[in-house]
């Protein structure tokens, strides 16, 4: 943005091409440590298919616990890199031009690893093409497009088909400039992948009108997926769940963990690859107003989640509620709406604080840590009383096995960005060139401003 | 058909390279830029022609839609099974399969369309240059014949062309 020091293309090129073309030790470390992670939950993944779903601490009437919250969190984190990208490129928002394909990334890789967790759960992956397909061919039974349960593969393929080629449209001219720059298989698979771009006028007029059509189409397929997912609660007469405000509250959370997950990786990209001239303060500070307001948001929301519970006379709603509110699920709650609101609204709101990279990060991982409590609450003290008979109440302890496949999620996701940032550049390198090319300086007086002209 | 290649190293020399082309007979349509960013459409004066890009989400959202009522009605009709006293073909909730088929039609059929009206994939051997990527402006001139790419050549060098390049 107006920050941005002056650099020529080769310079741009040799910046952001280095994690394409260099691999340096810190990048074998990394690996290793992720490699480490999925192996874990590859292990844990062997031991759920072989031995059922005893090995997980599931039972009556818990039957959903870490695997769903962990379906729920990484759906919610898919969704602030798609939307980030979408709104800023439709409102031609300068400062996106770092951002945004680490967040459409994060995207598609968080999107796999929810869709993953769905089929674990099922305890025998393969019973998930039941799903699909019909499993009765004579009387032709199909899944029941009526359940919320068919809904949701359909907004998340949707979504994620949707990410993907969002992308790949992006990625075309940094393909043909990967292929210009490599020699031998690489540039053959580059050369195949760019289809033959050559970057003429017609060329990048088409990239750019695709940019915002396929910005203004995937938006209210963002807003579609955690709505849809919400009813996966919302469609249930489960008290707790059953709740009209869920649908923006999700989608609200989405936002809040997601765009804290992009400022995470965009700490860590800046750190690992040395994008010091790209990844500036200025981008951590215009993402800090809109996490402040974000948060502000989901925690009026949340707000209301609790007070229609305590107000509504409903006996069982109330009930779900105190449960969420008493010892022990108390001392989660406080520390859910401190790590959310308490904590990091008001570091968000001092610009130093914003500008800081290190307490950037560290807000952001807080947030991450209270929203996947918040899908916990949700989650699991309403399965413990969903039943009004006392008899029928029942605890959720998580196994080895699930918090295990937990650490490897966080693993998978990162072991995938990883290597995505060793085959494609993760910052688009033509969108870096095209902001130098409108950036001007004006003086005024003895100052000296910069700017960006546009149409 | 021969084609001539010129390399510049600015916008500017290349703006004025392509207005001498045009005073030496070829018109807008005669002759590319070749960039490795975008620029303001028409920096050059070429002709990038017209294209029918939106109508592309159009089609692939009707044949979205039509594909997401034909699974929610189909399914549901193929064993009417009456749960709950519900009707067996809702609308709010095929609506929502209907929904998101729109909307995958309609993003699938974008990105095809832009391939397609980009002339995508590209398998000719055209004129190119990798240093395009490195801030050069390339202007690719289509002759006729020899006579017209001597031409060519002649107004991209005098023009300030740091290379000319010449493909039969």
């Amino acid at each position: 943005m107006h920050e941005r020091p002056r650099l020529t293309p080769i310079q741009i090129n040799r910046d952001l091409l280095r994690s394409v073309l260099e691999t340096p030790l810190r990048f074998y470390v990394l690996l290793l440590f992720l490699m480490g992670l999925v192996g874990l939950g590859v292990f844990a993944a062997t031991l759920l298919v072989t031995y059922g779903l005893g090995v997980t601490g599931l039972n009556h009437p818990v039957f959903w616990g870490f695997f769903i919250i962990n379906f729920v969190f990484w759906v919610g984190i898919s969704h602030a890199g798609t939307m980030i990208s979408a709104i800023l490129r439709l409102t031609s928002a300068e400062w996106r031009r770092p951002v945004v394909r680490a967040a459409e990334v994060m995207t598609v890789f968080s999107l796999l690893t929810a869709a993953l967790f769905v089929v674990l759960h099922t305890g025998r992956p393969w019973r998930t093409l039941y799903w699909a397909f019909p499993y009765d061919f004579v009387r032709g039974i199909w899944p029941d497009v009526r359940s919320p349960l068919v809904w949701d593969p359909s907004a998340i393929f949707t979504y994620l088909t949707g990410s993907i080629l969002f992308v790949y449209a992006a990625l075309i001219p940094d393909l043909a400039l990967a292929r210009d720059k490599t020699t031998g298989w690489r540039r053959i698979v580059y050369g195949t992948l760019c289809l033959g771009w050559r970057g003429n006028a017609r060329q990048w007029k088409l990239l750019n009108a695709t940019g915002l059509l396929l910005s203004a189409l995937i938006l209210p397929v963002f807003v579609s997926v955690h709505s849809i997912v919400s009813w996966d609660f919302g469609m249930s007469l489960v008290p707790g769940w059953h709740v009209h405000i869920f649908a923006p509250y999700f989608v609200v959370g989405a936002v809040l963990s997601g765009v804290a997950a992009v400022i995470a990786l965009m700490a860590v990209m800046r750190s690992l690859f040395q994008l010091h001239d790209y990844i500036r303060p200025e981008h951590f500070d215009m993402i800090g107003r809109l996490l402040a307001v974000v948060a502000l948001a989901w925690g009026y929301f949340y707000f209301l989640d609790v007070v229609f519970a305590l107000i509504s006379k409903e006996e069982a709603e109330y009930e779900v509620m105190k449960l969420r509110l008493s010892p022990p699920y108390l001392y989660l709650f406080l520390l859910m709406i401190i790590c959310n609101v308490f904590l990091p609204v008001p570091i968000w709101l001092f610009r130093k604080f914003r500008r800081n990279i290190p307490i950037m990060l560290l807000t952001a991982l807080v947030v991450n840590i209270g929203m996947w409590l918040e899908r916990f609450l949700i989650i699991i003290p309403t399965l413990q009383r969903r039943h009004p008979d006392a008899f029928a109440w029942g605890d959720y302890s998580a196994s080895l096995v699930e918090i295990s496949l937990v650490i490897f999620s966080f693993g998978n996701v990162g072991l995938l960005l990883l290597l995505f940032s060793k085959i494609f550049p993760v910052i688009p390198i033509w969108e870096e060139k095209e902001g130098h090319i409108w950036k001007r300086e004006f003086r005024i007086g003895k100052l000296r401003l910069p700017a960006i002209v546009r149409e | 058909m021969p084609s001539v290649m010129g390399l510049f190293q600015s916008a500017d020399t290349a703006a004025a390279a392509a207005d001498r082309l045009q005073a030496s007979g070829f018109g807008p349509t005669d002759y590319e830029v070749l960039t490795g960013a975008p620029y303001p459409e028409g920096a050059f004066g070429e002709d990038s022609g017209d294209h029918r890009l939106f109508i592309f989400p159009l089609g692939g959202a009707m044949i979205g839609f039509a594909v997401g009522l034909m699974v929610t009605a189909g399914t549901q009709l193929s064993y009417p099974l009456v749960t709950a006293g519900k009707p067996i073909l809702g609308i709010p909730p095929m609506f929502i399969i209907m929904y998101e088929g729109t909307m995958l039609g309609a993003l699938i059929f974008t990105i095809m369309g832009v391939i397609f009206e980009s002339r995508l994939p590209n398998l000719t051997n055209d004129l190119y240059d990798a240093r395009i990527t490195e801030g050069y402006i390339g202007l690719v001139v289509r002759c006729e014949d020899n006579t017209q790419a001597e031409t060519a050549q002649t107004t991209l060098a005098e023009a300030g062309a740091e290379e000319v390049k010449q493909q039969d």
